[in-house]
């Protein structure tokens, strides 16, 4: 835990005093930039992926990005704007509430270039990428399900939105699948952009739904999630993380996590940007693109059963072999069953 | 709704009100002396900070309660040298303590860590554990009461205790010892305290010091015991809630508990009503659960608690006339 603090510390440190040397270089090639969500770019989930995404391009090319942690709704518009306006691209932008500030932005910078995270638009110099959040949630709905003892299931979401309904959905299917007597207890942290940013909040829910039986929780929180997950801990339960691979939070006591593949999505896009073959348009990863996953690494080893990972493998070669088609809820604004 | 429903609702709402409890009583000394405090916020958020910067440094959650109170009370020292001895405006330095407090801890944080103005989280000892009260398993069997006493009385981190503690402690000082009637009488009239030869500049340094260690209380709850870490901003707007529970209890330790018990409980059954299908209604939009607490604050403050009455030289400098 603490190595990996100061590793990030210490990445960070790195990023910053490169970022100084490298803009008098960067004229040359690229000059990529971040403008993070609102959970922060040390949130050991969301917007930590894409930088660690961004992180492994710097490492591989040296070329150095800058970024921005905004902290309003209006901030992410300027900051934008400020990075296309200096030149910088391609200009990252992490999280589907940038998706109108992106849509004006870029209007205005025909020729920069941009990548939406979480998010679709059709202008000629944006590309997007989004995911399909509910097959993987499908996974871990399956293994939590499977791991499961009490035949109860917890499930703490960030801001209620349907992006974030669309992991829950696809979690209680998933779960379903295995067990159809399964009962899942949702919480949705708020409705504002401070729901990304809330772990006593998290906690709290996560508690809630481990007092009524809930022995694994699932969240789809950004920041608020470490509050989820260690509530988890704490009570002996087990917490599943999201996007980012979280196992190593609480060796043992997180289950798995729905990886979310936005560290591939940051890191290509920089690299196409360098090798000149930087594409705008709309890309989806699902399970068979690998832009979700389960995450499996020593630190769940123990927990995860022959039974359990039989049982995600099936679940993973039905969907990519198209035999189950997993429900999206943005589709239709509706959850089955 | 069953036993067992009940006491996981309350007991959410005990754990919600400890930050609001420690800052409303914290507020309760300071105005009670005749110092406006509307820094409370501030000194909740940078005992927060310290508490988490000093129980990740040592390893130990009660050194960093001992720094919350430290940073605290140096920020209440802050507040009483520009309220009481430069005579200043009350107002506008507590309003400079929150955001001086605000800008310090993320600021020292992201130089500190590098991590964006949080803190590591904290693992094991430098995290206040929750403590089973005695008897909490022996009494467990008895009906009703025994369930309840383990879910809900035991079972808190001590930083809780110690805020719960206070109230009894804050009315027994105010209401029954020579201190706290001094204390009061700075508050309505310090010019008859003065008259009797005591210093009334001595008697509002007290309380407000005692304010300070109050909010370090709470903030280090926030930080070490709640939470694993500090985040900016953390707190959240708890001390201006605090303020307004401190009007609704009318300056009063007991009616504070329960003014702060009551928006514990709020926030509690929003958190537990979510998703929940109504009868009649069905199920209610999550906004509208979450709204509740401040709707109901309103229509409290507005009507249902008569007049609240400040102590009459409260936010009023002493000035000797010679």
């Amino acid at each position: 835990m603490f190595a990996k603090s100061f590793r990030i510390a210490f990445a960070g440190v790195v990023a910053g005093v490169a970022g100084l040397a490298g803009a008098a270089l960067a004229q040359t090639d690229i000059k990529p930039a971040i403008v993070y969500d609102a959970g922060g770019k040390f949130d050991k989930s969301f917007n930590e992926g894409v930088f660690n995404g961004a992180e492994r391009f710097r490492k591989e090319t040296g070329i150095a990005f800058r970024d921005f942690e905004p902290t309003s709704e209006t901030q992410m518009e300027q900051a934008l704007r400020r990075f296309a306006r200096d030149g910088h691209s391609p200009i990252i932008a992490v999280g589907f509430s940038q998706a109108s500030a992106v849509a004006k932005v870029a209007a205005e910078f025909p020729q920069i270039k941009f990548t939406l995270i979480d998010g679709a638009s059709q202008l000629p110099n944006v590309q997007s990428v989004s995911f399909k959040e509910h097959e993987g949630s499908y996974l871990v709905g399956v293994a939590a399900a499977k791991a499961s003892k009490t035949g109860k299931l917890g499930f703490v979401g960030g801001m209620d939105i349907a992006l974030i309904r669309r992991f829950a959905c696809g979690y209680v299917l998933g779960a379903k699948s295995v067990n159809p007597s399964v009962e899942v207890f949702q919480n949705m942290t708020g409705s504002t952009r401070e729901a990304w940013n809330d772990p006593v909040k998290g906690a709290e829910l996560a508690k809630s739904q481990i007092d009524r039986g809930a022995d694994v929780v699932y969240h789809a929180a950004g920041g608020t999630g470490a509050g989820v997950l260690r509530a988890a801990a704490d009570a002996g339960k087990l917490g599943i993380g999201v996007d980012s691979n979280q196992n190593g939070l609480h060796p043992g006591k997180v289950l798995t996590s729905m990886l979310k593949r936005v560290d591939v999505a940051a890191y290509s896009s920089f690299k196409a940007a360098r090798d000149g073959t930087w594409k705008p348009g709309s890309t989806v990863l699902g399970l068979k693109e690998e832009g979700v996953d389960w995450a499996l690494d020593d630190n769940n080893k123990p927990l995860i059963t022959p039974e359990i990972s039989a049982a995600v493998d099936k679940a993973r070669a039905d969907i990519v072999g198209g035999t189950v088609t997993v429900h999206d809820y943005i589709a239709d604004n509706k959850c089955p069953g | 709704m069953d036993l067992q429903a009940l006491a996981v609702i309350l007991d959410s709402a005990l754990r919600l009100s400890v930050p609001l409890l420690c800052a409303c009583l914290a507020g309760l000394w300071s105005e009670k002396s005749g110092v406006v405090d509307i820094g409370l916020e501030g000194k909740m958020l940078i005992a927060a900070f310290a508490a988490a910067a000093g129980a990740h440094a040592s390893g130990s959650a009660l050194i960093g309660l001992a720094a919350g109170i430290g940073a605290s009370v140096a920020f209440s020292l802050v507040h009483g040298f520009a309220a009481i001895s430069q005579r200043g405006n009350q107002i506008v330095s507590g309003v400079a303590i929150n955001m001086l407090a605000a800008g310090l801890s993320a600021i020292v944080g992201n130089a500190w860590y590098g991590q964006g103005g949080r803190t590591p989280s904290l693992e094991g000892d430098a995290r206040f554990g929750d403590i089973a009260l005695p008897g909490a398993d022996a009494f467990a069997a008895v009906p009703v009461v025994g369930p309840l006493f383990r879910e809900v009385v035991s079972g808190h981190a001590l930083p809780a205790y110690l805020a719960f503690l206070a109230v009894p402690l804050t009315w027994f000082v105010l209401a029954r010892t020579r201190f706290g009637l001094r204390l009061r009488a700075v508050g309505e009239k310090p010019a008859a305290v003065d008259t009797a030869g005591i210093s009334v500049p001595l008697l509002r340094y007290a309380a407000v010091i005692i304010c300070g260690v109050l909010c370090g209380i709470g903030g280090a709850y926030l930080a070490v015991a709640q939470a694993a870490a500090f985040l900016p901003n953390m707190t959240a707007g708890k001390g201006f809630i605090a303020l307004a529970a401190l009007i609704f209890a009318k300056w009063r330790a007991w009616p504070a508990l329960g003014a702060c018990l009551l928006f514990g409980l709020l926030d509690a059954g929003a958190i537990r009503l979510q998703g929940v299908s109504l009868p009649l209604i069905g199920p209610v939009p999550v906004q509208a659960i979450q709204a509740l607490p401040y709707v109901l604050t309103v229509i409290l403050l507005a009507g249902f608690i008569g007049r609240a009455v400040p102590p009459a030289a409260s936010g009023v400098p002493y000035v000797k006339e010679r």
